[in-house]
Formats: structure tokens, C-alpha cells, sequence
């Protein structure tokens, strides 16, 4: 017998007494209906908790507050679908500071590592919980990009922001590799109180743009 | 295969690795209270979260909801595994996963091993996982001329100290800040050696000497905090990037993870995440969580395997009282509410799993008769604590009443001669089975005053009663018993049924 049937079998034996158990009660929260405004606030306040540094602007201020954000940063890498006119400040055409990451053109790990800097969008975010999802969509890329560099610059758009998580799981692509952020990397591991920065970036900027 | 039991019920088989304890938990429990600056570490750390978790918890206004929830979807999903765990390896495999199946430690370690090699590599990282730690795997890799680095900084300062682990989630929980700057001075190549015991600067040296490590390994090896049936997704939760490294840049990723961790759909999903971060770490939300769903072309390990593992787990399902400590999601709330927890620390438990739901999960795994594991179900004062603050509700006091029973039942006929248990029980109730026996047994009592001598106080009882008077005095009885008293004191009263009498 091979270890999955043997494995299987030995549940169905385990279970052979068991009673069926009841339907699941799903009593807890699943919609909400928060204004616009107090979304964002909830977000902010949640964000900064976790020690990261926000930014609430119009949409036609973006660019010029993602060159605020990066103006320290020797190098920077973007996803090859970041939206062009968010760098109209920050690179403009022919900057050597920017590095595009691309399928087919991607960078080392060797290369992330001596970036200062990344720039993302982000697919859906939760107010409550204070936390950004990443898709991996192409104004997001992949995973690497937005972990190896110290610097994580993410642009929310207000219209991806929901008060709940269950809200945001009818957002989500499950199939997709997801990486969920609530603020820099962190520890509890000494002592069981929490210090910002270990391994994934230690500075986390993020900026909440309206009208996107 | 078929869901439905057709078969002759086989008998359960136990697991093995890091889950035997080697000593009576009293005994050890004995020799780490002794340990005062340890005590003093776990109080602080302990306090420190339950006021943590208790602030979250109480954002919620539906956090009750969410327990019930996250109860039913696991009893639900315990009831449904086959079909379950046949769903997830049909979306995992098809997403270019690819599963093994592991009876046992033995098994799976061995599987882990021999995906390392077909990478030509003698070096991984790992992140935090407690199936790792059950099954032994880093041992065992070392044993096979394997280096396994734990990424995790808690991991990485008991790795460092040559030390074991004490507490699901902060395995280093019982070192405070000084000792484990005391550690890295001694044992971490190229430290700073004015490094000082700020958790900050130790969280800085923790990541240059891990840097290289990431970067350059080909092969990871993981666990899994939840995996989803109808999309074949795995999910890891973390909070120091450690494990999105892990998970993100190594070409070959490994990942082990008991057979109970699934969860239906992504709808439970959103149960969970609510219920795991505040219960664990006291925050709203865990800094990272990652979910890959088999292979992404171009993102991430394109090389992705999942070991799944029994070593014990159908055993636990086959005791329908005990079944249910298979919920767990490895939380360490538990833990950190224990009274008992708090004061012997997690070694004293001998196992991988230490704590309330230790004391239950170990014995199932192994079976109640192995080594020292019958001593575990006492490792508690049944509080209750636990329970509540349990996030899928599991009812620990109720298993450890279960499993003590399971254990006396199990010495019963063991020897010929009755036990000084079975001995009380008989004696006790032939005492209180009619007044006049317990009568003649109060004619004893001035006995029991003089061996309580001038302070009046027993301090060693004789027999298994000795235990009684390990850590605390009992006081001498009085000379006369309740009744005598009554009977010197009161006016006689007629019996009832003369009463009645006189009432018609």
C-alpha cells in the first residue's frame, strides 16, 4: 500500500465513529459600508502603528510625493508595469536611478540587494487590519523585488481600500502569489516586544492616493 | 477511494520524532522552577502578550462569531479529510506542485533529505516550522551531512545557544535580552563585539548574518500555517521577512505540513487570518503573509514540493474525546495564559509542544503508554484558561480529564496487586458508603494532631499522597471531627421520619 493510501485509510477508519458535525455559522462581519474619508483614516492610523510612514494625496500630487519618498535613494527598481507618469518627478526619462524589473529582463538577486529602493502599486488593502496586499500584477511584480531592497515605497489607490478582510478576499485572485504587508518587517521575538526591521525592508512608506 | 469505512478498524499508529518525554513532567517541572531568572523571563514575556492579545481581541465586536466559525469549519474539515486532502493534491499537483506522503518522522525526513540532494546542495534554510521540529528534520539532515539554517530569529538564537526550544511561537522565550546578546557574542561569526542588548540591534546582527544566506540558497524548506483545498494554495505567516526570503528566492522550495492544517476555501481563510494574528503575536495583523498556489512561471521557486504528514495525527483523530485537539492552529495562546506554563517554562514539557495544548497533543500523537507522556494530562491545575482564550475553542481541560483517565485505565491489570490508588478508592468508599464506618475512621483523628506536632502542621505524607506535601504543608486535623462536635454542641434532634410524624 502506498503511504497516501495507507494514510487515507487509517482516516477513514479514525473517522468511522465520528458524528457529522453541524453547518459552519458565518454570524461574523462580512460588509461594511464605511465612508470614504474614515477609510482612509482607519488605514492611516493602523499603518503608523506598525511604525510605517504615510502619505495621503490627490492623484495629481503622486508623482511628486513618490520623488519626495525616493529623493534619498542612489537606485530604485520598478515593475515594468508601474503606471509612467507616477515617475514624471522622481525619474524622468533616461534616470540611471531607475532599474525596471521585467519578465524576460529580470534582475539578480545580486543587483535587488544593491538597490536602496523599490516602487509598487498594490492590489487591495485592508483598513482594519492595516494591511497592503501584493499580487504580483505587473504595476506590482514579483515577489523578490519588493522584499530585497531595505526601501518599500507602495502607492495605495483609495478605490482598492476596504474597510474588513472579507471584503478583500472577493478582491483577491487566491491563485495568484500573494504577499499581505502590515507594516516594515518586524519581530516579537525578544521578550515578546516588537521592533521594526529584521529581514524584509525596514522602511515602509506608504502613500494613499485619491482618485485612483 | 471511498469515503465511507467499509473496512476492519485498524488499530491507531502512533507518531515519533521530537514528541517522547524522557522524564516525569513533575520531575522536570521540579528542576526548571529552580531556574528563577527563566521564571522571571516567561512572566514578563507572558504578561506582556496576554495584555496584547486581550486590547485586540477586544477591537473585534464579532470575535466571538469568528471562534464559533473557526471551530465548526475545523471540526468540519476533520469530519471531511480525505476528501479534502484529495482535493488539495488535484489543484496543487495541477499548478505544478508536486506532494509526497509521509507515514511517519522516519518517512518524511528521508523524503526532505533526498530533495535536497537532487540539488546537488548540502546547505538550506528553513523557516520556522513546528512539523520540522516534531519530525526532527534538522537532526536528521545533519546526520546525513546537511546544514540546516533556522531563519527565524528566535529559532536562530536556540540553534546559536545549542539550547531547545521552549514555546510554539517564540521558542526563545525563556532567554531575556542580555542572555541573548550574551549568545550572539559568543557564537555568531563577525559580530559587532560592542553589540549591546537592545532587541533592536540584536533583530540589525541577525540580518548581516543571515543576508548571505538568503541570497545565495538553493533550497528551502518550510511549513505551512493553512493550505486551501479548492485552489491548492499554501499560506505562511511571519513577521521578519525570513520567511518570504525563504519562500521567494531559493529555486526549490520544500514544505512540510500535517495532514490537519487544511482549510475548505478561501472564505475560511478569512476566518483564520483574523483569529491566528491577534491569538499569536497580539497584533491586528502579522507583518507578512505569503500564498503561492504550486508553480508562477518566472516568480518565485520554480521547484515546489509539499510533504504531507501523518506520524501520529490519525491516531489523535481516532479518539473521538481527543479528536478535536487537532483544531489547533498552533497559535501559543494557550500557553501564554497557563498558570502552570508560566512557572515550569516549555522544557519541562519534554516535547515539541509544550503548554495546555501540549499536554493533550503530545500524549495523542504517541499514545498515552509512551515513555513518560501519562504525565502530561497533570501538567495543569484545569483552570480553564486556556479554553478561553483558545481561538477554535478547543476544550483543553475536558481532553486532559479524558486522557488522565485514558492513563489510569491503561495501568489498570497491569499488575496483580492493586495500586495504592485503587486501595484509597476502595477505602474511601467503604467510609462514606454509611456514617457509623465514617465514625469509627474519625476515631483517628487525635492520631493525625500528633503527627502534626507543635506547629501543627503534616509536612510528608506517607505513599502517593506525598505528592500532596511536595510544596505545600497540610495542616494537622482538629481532634474531634465536625460531627462529634455537633453532636457535643446541639440539642438532639429527632429523625426525619419522627419529624414527619409529628408534622401529620
Amino acid at each position: 500500500m502506498s503511504a497516501k493510501e495507507e494514510i487515507l485509510s487509517r482516516i477513514t477508519s479514525a473517522l468511522r465513529d465520528a458524528p457529522t458535525p453541524g453547518p459552519v455559522p458565518r454570524e461574523y462581519r462580512t460588509v461594511s459600508d464605511m465612508p470614504e474619508a474614515e477609510l482612509i483614516e482607519l488605514l492611516v492610523d493602523r499603518l503608523e502603528d506598525y511604525k510605517a510612514h504615510v502619505d495621503v494625496v490627490e492623484a495629481a500630487d503622486l508623482s511628486a510625493t513618490i520623488a519626495e519618498r525616493l529623493k534619498d535613494a542612489s537606485s530604485f527598481v520598478v515593475p515594468h508595469g508601474i503606471d509612467g507618469t507616477w515617475l514624471a518627478d522622481a525619474a524622468p526619462a533616461g534616470d540611471a536611478r531607475r532599474r525596471i524589473d521585467a519578465p524576460g529582463a529580470v534582475l539578480g538577486v545580486a543587483e535587488l540587494d544593491g538597490t536602496d529602493a523599490v516602487l509598487t502599486s498594490s492590489a487591495v488593502s485592508i483598513a482594519e487590519s492595516g494591511t497592503i496586499v501584493l499580487d504580483g500584477s505587473g504595476d506590482q511584480g514579483r515577489r523578490a523585488i519588493s522584499l530585497v531592497p531595505d526601501h518599500h515605497v507602495c502607492v495605495v489607490p483609495v478605490s482598492s481600500i476596504v474597510r474588513l478582510l472579507p471584503e478583500a478576499m472577493q478582491r483577491m485572485d487566491i491563485t495568484r502569489p500573494l504577499t499581505w504587508i502590515s507594516g516594515p518587517s518586524a519581530t516579537s521575538d525578544i521578550e515578546l516586544e516588537r521592533v521594526e526591521g529584521v529581514h524584509g525592508p525596514r522602511q515602509l512608506d506608504v502613500i494613499i492616493a485619491k482618485g485612483l | 477511494m471511498s469515503n465511507v469505512f467499509m473496512g476492519m478498524p485498524t488499530l491507531p499508529v502512533f507518531g515519533d520524532g521530537n514528541l517522547h518525554i524522557e522524564e516525569p513532567f513533575p520531575a522536570a517541572a521540579h528542576r526548571e522552577l529552580g531556574n528563577t531568572q527563566m521564571r522571571a523571563n516567561l512572566r514578563h514575556a507572558t504578561h506582556t502578550i496576554r495584555d496584547k492579545r486581550l486590547k485586540v481581541v477586544a477591537e473585534l465586536p464579532d470575535w466571538e462569531q469568528l471562534r464559533d466559525a473557526g471551530s465548526a469549519t475545523k471540526n468540519h474539515v476533520m469530519a471531511n479529510l480525505p476528501a479534502l486532502l484529495e482535493e488539495f493534491e488535484t489543484n496543487f499537483t495541477a499548478r505544478g506542485g508536486i506532494i509526497h506522503w509521509a507515514r511517519d518522522a522516519q518517512e518524511a525526513n528521508q523524503i526532505v533529505a533526498d530533495l535536497i540532494r537532487e540539488q546537488d546542495t548540502t546547505e538550506v534554510v528553513k523557516v520556522k516550522s513546528m512539523a520540522t521540529q516534531e519530525i526532527g528534520l534538522n537532526e536528521y539532515l545533519e546526520e546525513q551531512g546537511i546544514s540546516a539554517f533556522e531563519t527565524d530569529l528566535a529559532e536562530l538564537i536556540v540553534q546559536l545557544g545549542h539550547d531547545k526550544p521552549s514555546h510554539i511561537l517564540v521558542p526563545a522565550i525563556h532567554k531575556n535580552r542580555t542572555e541573548v546578546r550574551d549568545i550572539f557574542l559568543a557564537e555568531m561569526p563577525n559580530v559587532d563585539p560592542n553589540l549591546t542588548d537592545e532587541p533592536r540591534l540584536l533583530a540589525m546582527a541577525a540580518r548581516e548574518h543571515l543576508r548571505r544566506k538568503f541570497l545565495s540558497a538553493k533550497v528551502a524548506v518550510s511549513g505551512a500555517n493553512f493550505a486551501l483545498a479548492d485552489s491548492g494554495t499554501l499560506a505562511v505567516v511571519e513577521s521578519e521577512g525570513n520567511g518570504r526570503m525563504c519562500l521567494t528566492l531559493p529555486e526549490t522550495l520544500i514544505t512540510v505540513m500535517g495532514i490537519e492544517k487544511l482549510l475548505p476555501t478561501k472564505d475560511d481563510l478569512e476566518v483564520f487570518m483574523q483569529l491566528l494574528p491577534r491569538s499569536s503575536t497580539g497584533e491586528r495583523m502579522n507583518p507578512y503573509t505569503s500564498l503561492w498556489t504550486g508553480v508562477t512561471e518566472g516568480d518565485g521557486p520554480q521547484n515546489v514540493h509539499l510533504v504531507l504528514l501523518d506520524n501520529g495525527r490519525t491516531a489523535a483523530l481516532a479518539d473521538k474525546y481527543g479528536r478535536t485537539a487537532l483544531n489547533c492552529i498552533r497559535c501559543s495562546a494557550c500557553m501564554n495564559v497557563c498558570p502552570v506554563y508560566e512557572r515550569t517554562g516549555g522544557h519541562a514539557y519534554g516535547s515539541t509542544y509544550p503548554g495546555p495544548i501540549g499536554a493533550i497533543l503530545t500524549p495523542l500523537l504517541t499514545g498515552i503508554k509512551s515513555e513518560e507522556n501519562s504525565t502530561l494530562p497533570y501538567a495543569s491545575s484545569l483552570c480553564g484558561a486556556c479554553y478561553d482564550a483558545c481561538p477554535v475553542k478547543i476544550n483543553i481541560p475536558e481532553i486532559l480529564v479524558h486522557l488522565r483517565g485514558e492513563d489510569v485505565d491503561s495501568k489498570r491489570g497491569e499488575k496483580k496487586l492493586p495500586s495504592q490508588m485503587d486501595l484509597m478508592m476502595k477505602g474511601g468508599a467503604w467510609a462514606f458508603s454509611s456514617g457509623k464506618h465514617l465514625g469509627l475512621l474519625e476515631k483517628g483523628l487525635p492520631l493525625g494532631k500528633l503527627a502534626g506536632g507543635r506547629d501543627k502542621k503534616i509536612k510528608r505524607l506517607p505513599g502517593i499522597a506525598a505528592g500532596w506535601t511536595q510544596s505545600r504543608d497540610i495542616p494537622a486535623p482538629p481532634s474531634q471531627s465536625f460531627r462529634d462536635w455537633w453532636k457535643k454542641d446541639h440539642e438532639p434532634v429527632a429523625p426525619i421520619n419522627e419529624q414527619e410524624k409529628l408534622t401529620k
